[in-house]
């Protein structure tokens, strides 16, 4: 069966992925839909949603269009999200498969440093990063990237761990093939279905968190991200309910359809732990 | 339909707002007959530090404190003196002697009696030793106070000030006794606990985090005052869990900035709920941007930042961010304050205009920055608003956002290109306005002074004759002259006259009366 048909016997799968393709396209079209900037105020303030055909969505607080505010947002918010989400991988991966295969002193090295980040609750670490660092677009992926890698570090180390035992591997070894080619040509590329399915989760959390540090008044002043535009709008929840609604409904859709699609991934590249479950 | 019933509705709040606004003010509840007795229950916030106000003058405290202690003088929304300790006063011809008559059968609160004495003890040692506003008067330009008799002082200056007049505000020259005070060591004295005035109210209790219990001072030496028996400031961190507070009941009066802005229009459509923008005419806070002239560069061009000033839609600053609360200022004196003068450059809404002058300056697209101040959403959307009208005109600018004290860092130090600032102008340019455009205010360590470094020797010339000019007329002539001067400098860029609304129920009667509002108002206020 093939990986495609695979990942569309899970329907969940695919209406994630139909509503991702969805928010990358509105991303994608968001200058040819809204060429202004979202933070231009356009309209009278307060106008609520579809009373106006000119904003759909509504105005905020200074009387900025809201619906060009999600699309912008979205590409902020997918940015960050799938950027932050690699700064992980690209400390998370090396570290675990350089504990899983060389294991003894240095595993039990990198794993105590490994533990050290994953017992600092990651929020707050995240908090104090930017705050440090100013709150801007590199200091935020950065500490988004920063509280997200272990995880990673650790199944890396754990699928590195059971791979180095295998026959072909120990041929490479047999052969005199150096340790970093064996790393990368026999031991990685068998690691990448696992470490895929959770970077696709991952970005859906990352997305999360950057909402978490905007909504505090912790993203960049110059991004209009969905979690900004809930923060500024929560002090007027009770009389204008939609400037925090729909960008907080398009946090939730996104970060849903991601988690969705995720875990369609995850049955389509383990065919054989998908069937168990049926 | 194209208006939503939302817009409308805060439309009518607004319009409410401001014919509550005009009868709180048209119609001073003198024709009934005050009641005495009742409890209020007011908001104060943040908690204060202490209520020493004779060592503490941060806002908290004077709303507090200013009905505890009492100064020499109060004054009208007009910023005329009227008596308080004083019964009467008289100024020599030469304006430089104060003779000050006290009231009779004064007493402290722990039983001791007022006397000139303690005036002199006051002004002489303790608030020319540890008073911020009061040590620059007490060395710069007074020459002797002594006491003539029980019942009389008399200040002596070294030349004509006529600001002095207007520096006997409760949190300007609080009265001090001296028998708990002389000799020890102010700040570490035990009593600062259990402040000791000879005001309206007593303290009666202060439970840390929860509430401050005011009870009315039974041997108060104006016969039939306080009219309430009893006063509890509300202590409640959260500005959206306050206006929750009015709207349950919990408390009686919302003081000026307590709630968001958002707020104001919605609670004042509460019934039994007046609005006044009133009792801030002593502080006036006046709102702008400061450019940080010693940087450099384009901030240091006239042409540029008269350029941001046609740039800014002020009136969006106004009526969209504020809520329509406030007025568009001028220049650096505030309408509200003696000595305002109408007759300077002025700057409109103006893009082209703006574009052309920015251009004309030799701006070549230079990174600038504006430093957010961190006193919450209101002013995020102003720094939004700003920047988006600076874009417009052809500014390189993002936003920079910091905490309270990284703003206080780097406002004091410099270390900015574009920044908020408010401060209060206190009644007379010479203590409140001039130290934000004298060169010698140039220091570092203090977000209040001269932020952008601004220098012009001129200016330091008339702000200096302008503060010691014999008469009112003579002064009158030097700030009409430095108000036109810096309107077209451009030192800072002018935004807003803030307006503070105190929000109240309208049984709470004569809440406020005077330019400090409820600072000192509960001595003449009283409940229906």
């Amino acid at each position: 069966m093939s990986f495609l048909k695979r990942f569309c016997r899970n329907r969940g799968a695919v209406l994630g992925l139909v509503i991702l393709l969805a928010v990358v396209a509105f991303a994608l079209l968001a200058p040819t839909l809204y060429p202004q900037s979202p933070w231009r105020p356009v309209g009278r303030p307060f106008l609520a949603p579809f009373t106006i055909e000119r904003f759909p969505l509504g105005t905020d607080t200074l009387g900025r269009n809201i619906a060009s505010g999600l699309v912008h947002g979205a590409r902020v918010s997918l940015m960050i999200g799938v950027v932050s989400t690699l700064v992980a991988l690209l400390i998370g991966v090396p570290l675990g498969a350089a504990a899983g295969y060389a294991g003894g002193f240095v595993d039990d090295a990198l794993m105590r440093f490994t533990e050290f980040f994953q017992t600092i609750p990651s929020f707050a670490l995240a908090i104090v990063l930017v705050a440090i660092l100013q709150p801007q677009l590199g200091s935020i992926v950065l500490a988004i990237g920063v509280v997200s890698w272990p995880p990673v570090a650790r199944l890396v180390r754990g699928e590195v761990l059971s791979l180095k035992t295998r026959e072909y591997v120990q041929a490479a070894v047999t052969i005199g093939q150096s340790t970093p080619r064996i790393i990368f040509s026999q031991v990685l590329p068998n690691t990448i279905a696992p470490i895929i399915v959770m970077g696709s989760l991952m970005i859906g959390s990352a997305i999360l968190l950057e909402s978490a540090l905007s909504f505090l008044g912790l993203g960049d002043p110059n991004l209009m991200s969905w979690g900004y535009m809930v923060g500024a709008g929560r002090t007027r929840l009770l009389d204008a309910w939609w400037i925090s609604f729909f960008p907080g409904f398009a946090i939730f859709l996104t970060v849903l359809a991601l988690n969705l699609a995720g875990e369609g991934l995850n049955d389509a590249l383990n065919p054989r732990l998908a069937r168990g479950r049926e | 339909m194209t208006i939503s019933s939302a817009i409308r509705g805060r439309l009518a709040a607004a319009t409410a707002l401001g014919l509550l606004g005009l009868a709180a003010s048209g119609l001073p509840a003198l024709s009934q007959t005050p009641k005495a007795g009742g409890t209020v229950h007011v908001v104060v916030q943040p908690e204060p530090p202490m209520l020493m106000q004779g060592l503490n003058q941060n806002g908290p405290t004077n709303m507090v404190a200013g009905n505890i202690y009492e100064s020499l003088l109060r004054y009208d929304e007009k910023l005329t003196p009227v008596p308080s300790l004083a019964k009467s006063w008289e100024i020599s011809s030469d304006s430089k002697v104060y003779t000050f008559k006290l009231q009779e059968g004064v007493k402290w609160h722990d039983g001791k009696p007022f006397s000139a004495d303690d005036v002199v003890f006051s002004l002489d040692k303790f608030l020319r030793e540890v008073h911020p506003r009061w040590r620059p008067i007490a060395n710069g330009q007074v020459e002797k106070i002594e006491k003539i008799d029980d019942l009389t002082v008399k200040i002596t200056l070294k030349q004509p000030f006529g600001p002095l007049i207007l520096s006997q505000e409760v949190a300007g020259a609080p009265m001090i006794p001296k028998h708990i005070y002389d000799g020890t060591d102010y700040r570490a004295n035990p009593a600062n606990n259990t402040p000791i005035g000879t005001g309206p109210f007593k303290l009666k209790e202060w439970k840390k985090g929860s509430y401050i219990h005011l009870v009315k001072n039974e041997d108060y030496w104006q016969k039939g005052k306080p009219n309430l028996a009893e006063i509890y400031w509300q202590i409640i961190p959260d500005a959206a869990a306050r206006a929750v507070a009015y709207e349950t009941g919990k408390v009686d009066v919302l003081t000026g900035g307590s709630v968001d802005v958002y707020d104001v229009a919605r609670l004042s459509k509460l019934p039994n709920t007046c609005v006044t923008t009133k009792g801030w005419e002593m502080f006036a806070p006046h709102a702008w941007v400061t450019p940080n002239i010693a940087k450099g560069g384009p901030l240091a061009n006239k042409q540029f930042r008269q350029g941001m000033m046609f740039a800014i839609d002020r009136e969006f600053g106004k009526d969209v961010v504020w809520g329509g609360l406030g007025k568009l200022p001028t220049g650096p004196i505030s309408s509200k304050t003696k000595f305002y003068s109408a007759d300077v450059p002025k700057y409109a809404y103006d893009v082209a205009k703006a574009k052309e002058l920015i251009k004309a300056s030799g701006y070549k697209g230079e990174p600038l920055k504006i430093l957010a101040l961190p006193y919450g959403e209101v002013w995020s959307r102003w720094a939004e608003a700003i920047k988006q009208n600076l874009t417009d005109a052809g500014v390189n600018v993002s936003i920079e956002t910091t905490d309270v004290p990284g703003w206080t860092q780097k406002a004091s130090n410099g270390d900015f290109d574009l920044t908020f600032n408010y401060l209060y102008q206190l009644g007379d340019p010479a203590t409140g306005v001039a130290r934000n455009y004298i060169s010698t205010n140039i220091v570092k360590g203090n977000p209040f002074g001269n932020q952008g470094a601004y220098v012009n020797p001129e200016v330091d010339k008339l702000f200096a004759d302008a503060a010691i000019a014999p008469t009112d007329a003579a002064r009158q002539e030097l700030y009409t002259k430095v108000q036109k001067l810096l309107a077209d400098e451009v030192p800072v860029l002018w935004q807003l006259e803030m307006d503070f609304p105190t929000i109240y129920r309208c049984n709470v009667k004569n809440l406020v009366s005077t330019a400090i509002g409820v600072n000192d108002g509960f001595k003449d206020a009283w409940k229906e």
